[in-house]
């Protein structure tokens, strides 16, 4: 008898509950392991001698050594590493935490050994320095961007219209800016840009009911439309007046920025750069460390239920849709007083939308999406590089590496992500 | 009996008048609103005719005079290079037949509750696959021209299908991937074009051999062309898709709600996987357009990096403005294909940078979607209390 009752407890402590989502979602993101440590594997083969990299650029006070590793074997050690991780993912028999150790060493094996490859091919060594210092420039409107769409949407909002807010608002920096010769300046108009392509989504998102994501795609329409119109215009007849903005220059944050390799990619950057890893820490606080952020989630959660204790749905939205789009702004502003200076039609070239992705694979999450900006930004920076280095690849394919790298993330290892359930619905009484 | 059947006919049609009516009144309000913005937009952006405006209570005839001067020519411009004669009606059609078929193609995405922001993917993917079987074989007059249509919408529907299929399996967010496939469609005709297959004998820029005469869409008269026709074929097609067919009744459905369609049966990941694939499909038609269609000068485009224009992207806004209803569709088409047609001749004839016909086109469909915005600003529309309007998508984001 009492054999009998200890046998199901014991049976019982070693039951594994798993969803079918997260089962579905473990076995794709071993499987895509699998298959890049594969990949990898057969590149081993074909690697060169040495692959060379460079911690440094020309330019650095400190000259650290470069890194000369063997290619084949480092390809081939990366290939089985993916492998083993791929593996133990698809044998569900890892716990949580060798799970995600899994993943960071597969993502590591990843691109330790796609870069091992590429740069044996190539006689010139890959800046380190570069690839780390591009992928913090790129990702700045990124993260930026993302973070308007997670305020907006936080609260119930889509926010298509991210496009629309860094055309205006790059747009509204390159005149303001040459018109006053001031960066501030230029910030806050760019800010004001975004805010009233801001309040035009709030009128017809919350005010008129439209559908919010084709709003959103006719706000970037009527975007391009005025800034291309004002552009032919205005600006372009007189542009030594209207569109010769100054250009930011880079903050040194003391000796902070002389510390090798990483002080210049972190410590020496421009105002904005700064400004949006405030940012991100600003939006992570208030959405999650203050009342308002309560409320904000509470509407875009469920709406009946705030209206019911007395929280008026429709301010908070309008509230949270102008908050974000001070970010907005800020990352528009990047495209011209950020980098050249001067605008030209369409010169945010669907970042906006990239941005939308960030926020979307960053699950709705001012951290999570701000990494995602990275990422991105990180891809679209190697794939510049490998380009400059000749590889076998060829460059065009090279340039979609950041877009194919997003769908295989969101199809395998994102998967189904879960909206605030009210976003996109709009509120009536 | 007689009487009977005469008066519920007599019934049908005033209340069919009655209920679309106001659609209709709502659109026509939209498009002279949205006019009178570019007017102002118009006068405000000259330099020349905003300082009249300086003197506009000591000598109002002066500002008043100059705006009316620069508004007219530029509208009558925009109008007489949309309709003013037999050439100008066929560009029209020209540029209308893209825009119909990629909008059906972001229109039924729509229907299903799906948000097909990848039309200009598989239009660029129509346009390549057409191109390439134009200028490479050799086949009788019919069968070449058959071939290359049939290869074109292939291949959008296939580019549209992988979106369908991802969605249905891994639930991956349509918009993202629609968004990353257009520029993944964009590099490979970058890359193509840089191809033995593809790139022009003796020449170093990326562009394509012409496509043979036996492959091109017949001219009917100047750019008035076959393909105009295969846009309203399409367009009866897709009519007849959704309201005759049960595969369009599950589109429907799942585009109204997805919960009770899965309950009443329906297999929700397959309909989104037949409905995306068909959208690529009507996408590539509009790639087909412009591979094989007639130019100015009587013989298709060339295939180059710009081909397709921004085609993918202004279907949205023909999808939104005609409702994501076929009828609705071809109508709206037709309008933004008139504006374009237009706008090249308001900007050589007025001096008016046609950029301005983006701003109209904008600003109809934000007027169209806000039906109670247009009732406040014209309140003579203000009868039944307007709803915002809920057939512009089938279901929520």
């Amino acid at each position: 008898m009492s054999a009998s009752i200890s046998a199901p407890a014991e049976v019982v402590t070693h039951v594994h509950l798993e969803s079918p989502d997260a089962r579905r979602a473990r076995l794709s993101t071993g499987w895509l392991i699998v298959a890049a440590g594969v990949g990898l594997l057969v590149a081993s083969f074909s690697a060169g001698v040495t692959a060379t990299f460079t911690l440094s650029d020309a330019f650095d006070t400190v000259q650290l050594p470069s890194v000369a590793l063997p290619a084949g074997p480092v390809v081939l050690l990366t290939a089985l590493l993916c492998l083993a991780a791929g593996g133990g993912l698809v044998s569900g028999r890892l716990s949580r935490g060798w799970r995600r150790a899994a993943g960071v060493i597969a993502g590591l094996s990843v691109v330790v050994g796609f870069l091992s490859w590429a740069a044996s091919s190539s006689t010139l060594p890959f800046p380190v320095s570069n690839q780390l210092a591009g992928t913090v420039a790129l990702a700045t409107p990124l993260m930026l961007g993302s973070l308007a769409g997670v305020v907006g949407e936080r609260a119930g909002v889509v926010n298509v219209a991210i496009e629309g807010q860094f055309l205006n608002a790059a747009f509204t920096a390159a005149v303001v800016g040459s018109l006053t010769r001031s960066i501030p300046a230029a910030l806050i108009g760019a800010v004001l840009a975004a805010a009233l392509t801001g309040l035009l989504l709030g009128l017809f998102a919350i005010k008129y009911l439209v559908d919010q994501v084709v709003l959103g795609v006719v706000i970037n329409l009527l975007a391009s439309g005025l800034t291309g119109f004002l552009f032919d215009q205005l600006v372009q007849p007189n542009s030594t007046a209207l569109n010769a903005s100054p250009i930011m220059t880079a903050i040194p944050l003391g000796p902070l920025a002389s510390i090798p390799l990483v002080g210049p990619i972190l410590f020496d950057q421009t105002i904005l750069v700064y400004l949006a890893v405030i940012s991100v820490a600003v939006v992570w606080f208030l959405l999650y460390k203050t009342r308002w952020g309560l409320r904000v989630r509470a509407v875009g959660e469920h709406p009946r239920a705030a209206d019911t204790v007395g929280i008026s749905v429709t301010a908070v939205r309008w509230q949270a849709v102008l908050v974000g789009s001070i970010f907005a702004g800020l990352g528009g502003a990047f495209f011209t007083v950020g980098s050249t200076g001067t605008f030209v039609k369409d010169i945010t070239v669907g970042n906006g939308f990239i941005a939308l992705a960030a926020l979307i694979m960053g699950r709705w999450h001012p951290v999570y999406a701000a990494l995602m900006g990275l990422f991105f930004g990180f891809v679209t920076q190697m794939a510049s590089q490998l380009q400059t280095l000749s590889t076998p690849v060829p460059s065009q394919f090279l340039l979609l590496l950041p877009y194919v790298a997003t769908i295989i993330a969101v199809a395998g290892l994102i998967g189904r992500t879960r909206a605030p359930a009210a976003d996109g619905t709009p509120y009536i009484k | 009996m007689t009487t009977h059947t005469r008066a519920a006919g007599r019934g049908a049609l005033v209340e069919y008048a009655s209920r679309h009516w106001r659609d209709w009144a709502v659109t026509t309000a939209a498009f002279v609103l949205a006019l009178v913005i570019g007017a102002i937009l118009m006068i405000a952006a000259d330099p020349q005719v905003s300082a009249n405006f300086a003197y506009l209570f000591t000598a109002p005839q002066l500002a008043l005079g100059s705006a009316w001067a620069k508004v007219s020519g530029a509208y009558g411009a925009l109008a007489v290079g949309a309709l003013g004669s037999p050439q100008a009606l066929a560009l029209t059609s020209s540029k209308a037949a893209p825009l119909i078929c990629a909008g059906l193609g972001v229109g039924l995405a729509f229907r299903a509750g799906l948000f097909n922001i990848g039309a200009q993917g598989q239009a660029v993917w129509g346009a390549v696959t057409a191109a390439w079987i134009g200028f490479t074989f050799e086949l009788p007059y019919g069968l070449h021209l058959l071939v290359a249509v049939v290869g074109g919408v292939a291949a959008g529907a296939v580019w549209g299908g992988i979106v369908g299929w991802l969605k249905a399996k891994t639930g991956a967010h349509e918009v993202i991937v629609t968004i990353m496939m257009n520029y993944i469609a964009s590099g490979m005709l970058a890359f193509l074009l840089t191809t033995t297959a593809f790139r022009r004998p003796g020449r170093e820029d990326p562009i394509s051999p012409e496509v043979h005469a036996t492959a091109a869409l017949p001219s009917i008269f100047g750019q008035f062309h076959l393909g105009f026709v295969l846009a309203i074929a399409a367009a009866a097609a897709v009519w007849w898709l959704l309201e005759r067919s049960t595969t369009g009744f599950s589109i429907r459905a799942v585009g109204a709600n997805p919960h009770a369609a899965s309950t009443a049966g329906m297999s929700v990941a397959t309909t989104t996987a037949i409905t995306m694939t068909l959208a690529g499909a009507l996408a590539g038609l509009a790639g087909i357009q412009f591979a094989l269609g007639p130019s100015a000068n009587g013989a298709p485009v060339p295939l180059t990096l710009g081909l397709v224009g921004t085609v993918g992207f202004d279907a949205i806004t023909v999808a939104l403005l005609g409702r994501s209803r076929p009828v609705g569709i071809v109508f709206a088409g037709l309008l933004f294909g008139g504006l374009d047609a237009g706008g090249l001749a308001m900007q050589s004839v007025a001096q008016t940078p046609l950029t301005l016909t983006m701003v109209l086109q904008a600003v109809v469909v934000l007027f169209v979607a806000a039906p109670a915005l247009v009732a406040t600003v014209l309140p003579f529309l203000k009868g039944r209390r307007l709803k915002p309007s809920a057939t512009l998508t089938g279901g929520q984001a």
